[in-house]
């Protein structure tokens, strides 16, 4: 039915006090999300959004059994946060928070590896099981339960991909933002590994952008594993070089990263590439009736 | 954020790394005392944000003080064209000037992260001088990396293996041992994204000399280094974009003529995707963010409008966080108060869209309305076209 998150999931909110873990703590519960408990260091004992207020991480889980924890804490301390989470043993830790150092990320990235809890993000819009879980700040009306799932490195950029699949009555059945950020836990490969293994996933989108090599590396591992079909937009394609568009990790340097060099090895890996963001949605359609 | 050559010396010397003797100078009298200072013949380099300087004559040489303040008369307010600066260049406001060395070795050193293995990455090359680009696509077996375990820092034992690769010997060994442990302690604790020393020249002495140097900084790091946020230079920048940056929006000027105002950076590059994909140009990178506020819209959109090459505005929202009937609102209050005299074309999607295109069409301005991206995208180029 899903990956990642589901019915069985058990969340709690890290920084669930702050304005931002507030707004989205109640939206999360609205979507249907099993939302366990909240941390924000000093208001433990308290109640939140009809949620209760840990000290700590372990503490929350300890008393919850949390299994999924969604983080809203500021940049400075974010890092700490997802510590926290891997210490508590939570298996998945969904990062929202944009502008970490990418130096912090790089001191405990080892950490998080050598971990059992998977890292989704961090600068990423969440994870989103349509029906059952929402773990993120994604507007959760324009999704709906079916048989596609969809990976991106951006956010609204995924909403739009969504919301075309959804207006053509196309559902989804987990939707990941990995994050724009230079160093993020979950890649596009991990994602799709676990697409490959969901039974009710049919097909999967791919949305990438300028910077790294991701998308290179996903298209290798699709030629080489993935058996269901892919379709890929890469957003950057008039990027100029060397400007960080936006995001930490949209930067072409040194003559790599860019979109065509990208959009060239799916391609040739057998994706569905589209040029354009506004045809994602029929692409979808397509290689759905094609298999039909 | 990218700093000056003699910036990125000035921090570099702190760390111990050496370099050539030097000053800055704004004016040919400050030229002409430097020079003085330094004694015998100096080098005169023009400090602008590009590479690639001496190739548009940004690095001359000045045999005495007098030679030293006519360069610096004839390089201070010159457009200097590189290959990295575009055809429109860069004016020249600051050089440094530095002693002559007498150069045996020019090599290449530089600390970058490399995202694949999640580690900063000393990489060096006996090839200096040129760009490292071209070495790696021509001749990767001359590059030379060692990866950097967060935990343990460089290991001397890797950088005597780049220094032996590099084909040092003698004292030049311990020397470069010891600048490229400073190279790398110098970017985990500064948070820079790059740290390139370009070239590295051994000196027919024996010395390991930092001869020229680039430094960026990771901006989400900023706030923890104010000594290095002090040294920005907007002359740099373009001024829309320090504008911009006063506002927090994330703004980037580019060469076309349909300015695009967006929410999300992935959805903000697939804009200016489909605008050409339209046939057109887009004049700008716009992200304004998730949590953009009334007044924030409002000011990018004058920002946009205030792009002279701007013929037409597409704003293309998906409302999540930031609610549609706040961004019109923005929108609304920017057009009553800036006068616009471009057609704006206006697409909707998500949280709030109903009230967002109640408040629009209410205005006085006359938005033009399209229903998804690609119809925003046909709309607004032809707008263009129809203004120029």
């Amino acid at each position: 039915m899903s990956i990642f998150v589901g019915p069985e999931t058990r969340l709690v909110v890290q920084g669930v006090t702050g304005r931002e873990g507030t707004f989205h703590t109640r939206q999360m519960a609205e979507y249907g999300t099993q939302v366990v408990a909240g941390v924000t260091p000093g208001k433990g004992g308290t109640t939140h959004e009809g949620v209760p207020v840990f000290d700590t991480m372990a503490a929350a889980v300890a008393a919850t059994g949390a299994n999924v924890s969604v983080i809203f804490v500021p940049p400075p301390f974010a890092a700490d946060a997802i510590l926290e989470a891997v210490d508590a043993q939570v298996g998945l830790a969904v990062c929202i928070t944009e502008g970490i150092p990418t130096m912090e990320m790089v001191r405990i990235m080892p950490v998080v590896r050598r971990s059992a809890t998977r890292l989704i993000g961090p600068n990423c819009p969440g994870i989103i099981s349509p029906g059952s879980a929402k773990i993120g700040i994604m507007p959760g009306r324009i999704h709906k339960p079916g048989r596609v799932g969809v990976i991106s490195r951006s956010g609204t950029l995924t909403y739009e991909a969504v919301d075309q699949l959804t207006r053509r009555g196309i559902g989804q059945s987990t939707c990941i933002g990995i994050g724009g950020d230079p160093l993020i836990g979950t890649e596009f490969i991990d994602a799709l590994q676990a697409f490959g293994e969901d039974p009710d996933t049919e097909a999967v989108v791919l949305i990438g952008e300028i910077g790294g090599n991701a998308e290179e590396e996903a298209a290798a591992w699709i030629k080489a594993h993935f058996k269901k079909p892919v379709v890929s937009f890469i957003a950057g394609q008039t990027a100029p070089p060397g400007r960080r568009m936006g995001h930490a990790g949209a930067v072409i340097s040194g003559g790599k990263g860019a979109a065509a060099d990208k959009m060239a090895a799916l391609a040739a890996a057998g994706i569905t590439v589209v040029n354009s963001p506004a045809d994602i949605g029929e692409a979808v359609q397509a290689v759905l009736n094609s298999g039909n | 954020m990218k700093i000056h050559e003699y910036q990125a010396k000035e921090i570099l010397r702190t760390y111990g790394v050496p370099t050539p003797s030097g000053e800055v100078a704004r004016t040919p009298d400050e030229a002409r005392e430097v020079a003085g200072r330094l004694g015998g013949p100096c080098m005169v380099k023009a400090q602008i944000h590009a590479g690639g300087r001496g190739k548009g004559g940004g690095v001359r040489k000045a045999e005495d003080p007098v030679m030293a303040a006519e360069l610096a008369t004839r390089m201070l307010g010159m457009t200097l064209v590189t290959p990295q600066t575009g055809p429109a260049g860069r004016v020249v406001r600051r050089l440094l000037l530095e002693e002559t060395l007498d150069i045996a070795r020019e090599l290449y050193l530089a600390v970058t992260l490399d995202r694949s293995s999640e580690r900063l990455t000393l990489i060096a090359s006996a090839e200096g001088g040129v760009e490292i680009e071209k070495v790696a696509a021509e001749t990767p077996e001359k590059i030379l990396k060692e990866s950097i375990d967060p935990a343990v820092g460089l290991s001397p034992f890797q950088a005597r293996r780049l220094a032996f690769g590099l084909g040092l010997s003698g004292p030049a060994v311990k020397s470069a041992v010891k600048l490229m442990a400073a190279l790398v302690r110098c970017a985990q604790e500064s948070d820079a994204s790059l740290v390139e020393i370009n070239p590295l020249v051994v000196t027919t002495g024996g010395e390991v000399v930092a001869l020229d140097a680039k430094m960026n900084f990771d901006d989400n790091a900023l706030h923890r280094h104010p000594e290095i946020r002090e040294l920005r230079d907007t002359d740099e920048e373009d001024p829309l974009e320090v504008e911009a940056s006063r506002h927090g929006l994330n703004y980037i000027k580019l060469e076309g003529n349909v300015g695009c105002m967006v929410n999300g950076a992935g959805l903000a590059m697939a804009t200016m995707d489909i605008i050409k994909l339209a046939g057109g140009q887009p004049a700008n990178f716009l992200d304004v963010g998730g949590g953009a506020s009334a007044e924030q819209v409002s000011n990018a959109f004058k920002i946009l409008i205030s792009d002279e090459s701007v013929k037409a505005v597409l704003i293309n929202i998906f409302g999540g966080i930031l609610r549609c009937d706040l961004l019109a609102q923005g929108v609304a209050n920017a057009v009553d108060t800036a006068g616009v005299e471009v057609p704006v074309i206006v697409r909707m999607e998500g949280t709030n869209v109903a009230e967002g295109r109640r408040i629009l069409a209410e205005s006085k301005f006359d938005f033009i309305v399209a229903e998804g991206m690609q119809d925003a995208a046909t709309k607004a180029v032809a707008a263009a076209r129809e203004q120029s």
